[in-house]
């Protein structure tokens, strides 16, 4: 049985910031939008967790703290803007919401 | 009381008539025209204008007043009317007591001057003389009374209350009765000025003021086009005249500082300065702009042409402005300053040569001339040649003395011609006259006497005047024979011009219109008695300046020994060598005395026993008729010279220079800015606006490409920033 390393954490963490980052990039769902980008702050609280444990420093883990603290803020903000714009436009798609170009 | 000492009250009186008629004269005088009282029988409307206004040959004027006088002197209308012709010739009377008062104590001064000062009137104006010393420039209002200034008042208050009363029953049924007789009082105040004044600034006040009233009374009829055109030329031509007296006024104070006659007179004698014999210097020039003045005031060439236009005023003003005493002021003027020249022989020449010349040009206009008064406008042109002849050879006291003969008998002329007229309902063409003689006989008479003292017959005033001017002019250094022989043949013309101006008016045969003579009446004796007061003036008048050759005792030479101490100065300058004989001034005489007889006969002969002569002569000598007839064209010469080509012709050339330079400019400054700001304007739109506008197109521009990339979509601009992370890192990567 190997041991868990460092290396683990981070390849770990990598395929989660692909999966969040395309997920961002390819869902039309602005629901799974927001939820790919809770991947994408977790695979970086994973990230600073791993690096934490690795150098035996405590600010990872204070920062990943605060990152998670943002997290929620952020998808509180943003479920309450998408509730808006549901009510508005009544649609959560993100290609239909095109109204910012010149 | 002391006379002397008042002085100031003389022309007082004057001034208060004056004041009072011109303030308060309109209440005094309600008549309006249409009530105007005219003699029954006389068909007269009193639209002035139409009465007499046609059927009269050229030159011929007309005196308004007799529209209306001619009804007869009686019949002064309101009481209040009555007051007028009391108050103004009393205060003129009263005048002319005081200066008999004043002259007679006068006489009792051992120096025979008396200067009162009053007060400093203009003063303190600091300025550099000539010599370069600063001096203050001061004027009293002062009075001087000295032999001149004496004979002087006499001859204004004395022959001034006379026409006074003249003019009341001259102008007894005139509109402006109360004007008349304050611009006359006026006149009398400005006239006493001139001549009581110590000093020539104030002289000039009254200079200017009697010029003035010359003017008003000129234009006394006002609403007739000519009698105001008279009165505007009178004035402008004085005014060239003036110019020339103020420049020598003011250069002669730049010279001595001082404009008191007594310093002036004290500061030439004092030696300090020589008499200028070679050469033209400073003082010759004052006393040469000081005659340009007098030429003005005393009608001599080349400013005499505006005095028979003058004739246009009343005839009392005729006498008293233009023939007795305004006139004269230019004679005074140089009489008072003889001790200047005295010092300037080439003036002296000049002031001698204008005076003959004016006097035979003038008596020569005189002998064809047809309307009464032109004759006696251009005799007193003639005659005030003849004073200033005098004046030229340095015989000032025998200007004077013809100056006051001549008041006499040409006040008397003048008032007579103003009887005949008035006589004649208004009419002064002397061919329309004759045979006047019985009908209104005291006219005839004095002016009988009158004529006989101009022409100078011995024994009447203009004999004995006129008769020590001419052997004056022969006989003093700086006369000559050909001065002489000027005045005499002058005499022989005034004597056949006043022989034929008697023979048309009074005798031969009546050309006068019949229903003129219907009425033809002898004057009011307001207006005879002046006359007659006059006749015996121009008779005795002489007698106080007998020539010394009849050795007559030496009262009858009291004109010239009153006038001494005046002109000490100059006698003591200019005394004769005595070089002439007794026999040559005998001869002299006989000839001057022969002369007029010969023009008497003459005109006689021509105008009475043979009265076709002179139309045959006119008919011979047509062009020289024609000369004279026309006053030797001197007025068509100074229209076309002065009037169309100076003032008119400047006037015109003022113009194009106003519109083509001044305005042109303006209008050059005008374009010019709205070129500059044309240009600035294109500037601004072309080259400012579009390099502005031309940024902001090229932006634009730029920015199309940049603008496709903003699709709205938040997923493009993700890809965009994974992209960019990516290219990053990558670049680091492969680096």
């Amino acid at each position: 049985m190997h041991p868990i390393t460092t290396a683990h954490y981070l390849g770990l963490s990598a395929a989660l910031l692909l999966i969040g980052t395309v997920g961002v990039l390819t869902r039309r769902n602005i629901v799974i939008i927001l939820m790919s980008i809770e991947l994408i702050l977790n695979a970086v609280n994973l990230n600073l967790i791993a690096f934490s444990k690795a150098l035996q420093s405590v600010n990872g883990q204070i920062f990943a703290i605060f990152v998670i603290t943002d997290a929620v803020a952020e998808a509180a903000v943003g479920l309450g803007i998408l509730i808006a714009l549901f009510r508005n436009k009544e649609t959560v798609l993100a290609d239909e919401i095109d109204l910012l170009k010149w | 009381m002391n006379f002397l000492d008042q002085i100031w009250l003389i022309p007082l009186f004057p001034l208060l008539g004056a004041v009072l008629m011109l303030l308060f004269g309109k209440k005094l005088d309600p008549q309006p025209a249409s009530d105007v009282a005219v003699a029954p029988g006389v068909e007269h409307t009193h639209d002035e204008h139409d009465t007499h206004g046609h059927g009269h040959g050229h030159g011929h004027t007309h005196d308004h007043g007799h529209d209306h006088a001619h009804g007869g002197g009686h019949g002064h209308g309101s009481p209040l009317k009555i007051l007028v012709s009391l108050l103004c010739p009393g205060m003129v009377l009263l005048s002319f007591l005081f200066s008999l008062g004043a002259v007679m104590q006068l006489a009792q001064l051992p120096t025979k001057v008396h200067q009162v000062v009053q007060f400093t009137w203009l003063a303190g104006m600091p300025f550099h003389m000539l010599d370069g010393r600063i001096a203050t420039f001061s004027a009293d209002w002062g009075f001087l009374l000295d032999p001149l200034s004496a004979v002087m008042i006499l001859v204004v208050t004395g022959v001034g209350f006379l026409i006074h009363v003249y003019s009341v029953g001259y102008m007894a049924h005139d509109n402006g009765y109360y004007r008349f007789f304050g611009y006359l009082n006026l006149f009398v105040f400005f006239m006493l000025m001139l001549v009581l004044a110590n000093n020539y600034a104030l002289l000039f006040v009254g200079w200017e003021g009697v010029g003035l009233c010359s003017y008003l009374l000129i234009g006394f009829y006002y609403q007739k086009k000519s009698a105001a055109d008279a009165g505007k030329k009178a004035f402008v031509v004085n005014r060239v005249g003036d110019a020339g007296f103020i420049l020598g006024m003011l250069l002669l104070y730049a010279l001595l500082g001082t404009s008191r006659f007594v310093d002036v007179n004290h500061a030439l004698q004092s030696g300090q300065f020589h008499a200028e014999t070679a050469g033209f210097g400073v003082l010759s020039a004052i006393a040469l702009l000081f005659f340009t003045g007098a030429t003005g005031k005393s009608a001599q060439f080349p400013l005499y042409v505006w005095l028979p236009d003058a004739m246009e005023g009343p005839t009392p003003v005729s006498a008293l402005i233009h023939a007795a005493t305004m006139v004269t002021a230019g004679v005074y003027m140089v009489a008072r300053s003889a001790a200047l020249f005295q010092l300037t022989p080439a003036t002296s020449s000049i002031v001698a040569s204008v005076g003959a010349f004016t006097a035979i040009l003038a008596a020569s206009i005189a002998l064809v001339q047809n309307d009464i008064k032109r004759v006696l406008a251009y005799s007193t042109v003639s005659q005030l040649g003849y004073m200033f002849l005098a004046l030229g050879v340095g015989a000032y006291w025998v200007a004077i003395f013809h100056l006051f003969t001549h008041a006499f008998f040409k006040a008397l002329l003048f008032l007579c011609s103003g009887s005949v007229i008035h006589a004649m309902g208004g009419e002064q063409d002397m061919r329309r006259m004759g045979a006047l003689k019985d009908k209104i006989p005291v006219t005839h008479w004095t002016m009988w006497v009158a004529s006989l003292a101009i022409a100078g017959i011995p024994g009447l005033a203009g004999f004995f005047s006129k008769d020590e001017i001419l052997w004056q002019a022969y006989s003093s250094p700086s006369g000559s024979q050909v001065l002489w022989l000027i005045g005499l043949v002058t005499a022989g013309m005034t004597a056949f011009y006043m022989w034929r101006l008697m023979n048309m008016t009074f005798y031969g045969k009546s050309h006068v219109a019949p229903e003129v003579e219907a009425h033809i009446h002898e004057s009011p004796a307001t207006m005879t008695v002046p006359l007659t007061v006059l006749a015996i003036g121009s008779a005795l008048g002489g007698w106080l300046g007998v020539p010394k050759l009849w050795g007559l005792p030496e009262s009858f030479r009291a004109f010239e020994h009153w006038l001494a101490p005046a002109f000490a100065a100059a006698a003591a300058e200019g005394e004769h060598g005595g070089a002439h004989g007794a026999s040559i001034e005998w001869i002299l005489m006989s000839v001057s005395v022969a002369i007029a007889i010969i023009g008497i006969a003459v005109a006689r002969y021509f105008y009475h026993t043979k009265p076709e002569i002179p139309e045959k002569l006119e008919l011979r000598l047509k062009p020289l008729y024609g000369l004279l007839l026309n006053k030797w064209y001197v007025d068509e010469i100074y229209d076309f010279l002065f009037v169309n080509g100076l003032a008119k012709g400047g006037g015109r050339a003022m113009a194009a220079f106003d519109l083509s330079v001044i305005d042109g400019a303006v209008n050059g400054a005008g374009w010019f800015t709205r070129f500059c700001s044309t240009i600035s304007m294109w500037w601004d739109t072309w080259i400012i606006d579009g390099a502005v506008r031309l940024g902001s197109f090229t932006v634009k521009l730029l920015s199309y490409p940049v603008c496709f990339l903003q699709t709205g979509r938040v997923q493009a601009y993700a890809l965009f920033f994974v992209v960019g992370v990516l290219a990053f890192f990558g670049y680091y990567v492969i680096r």
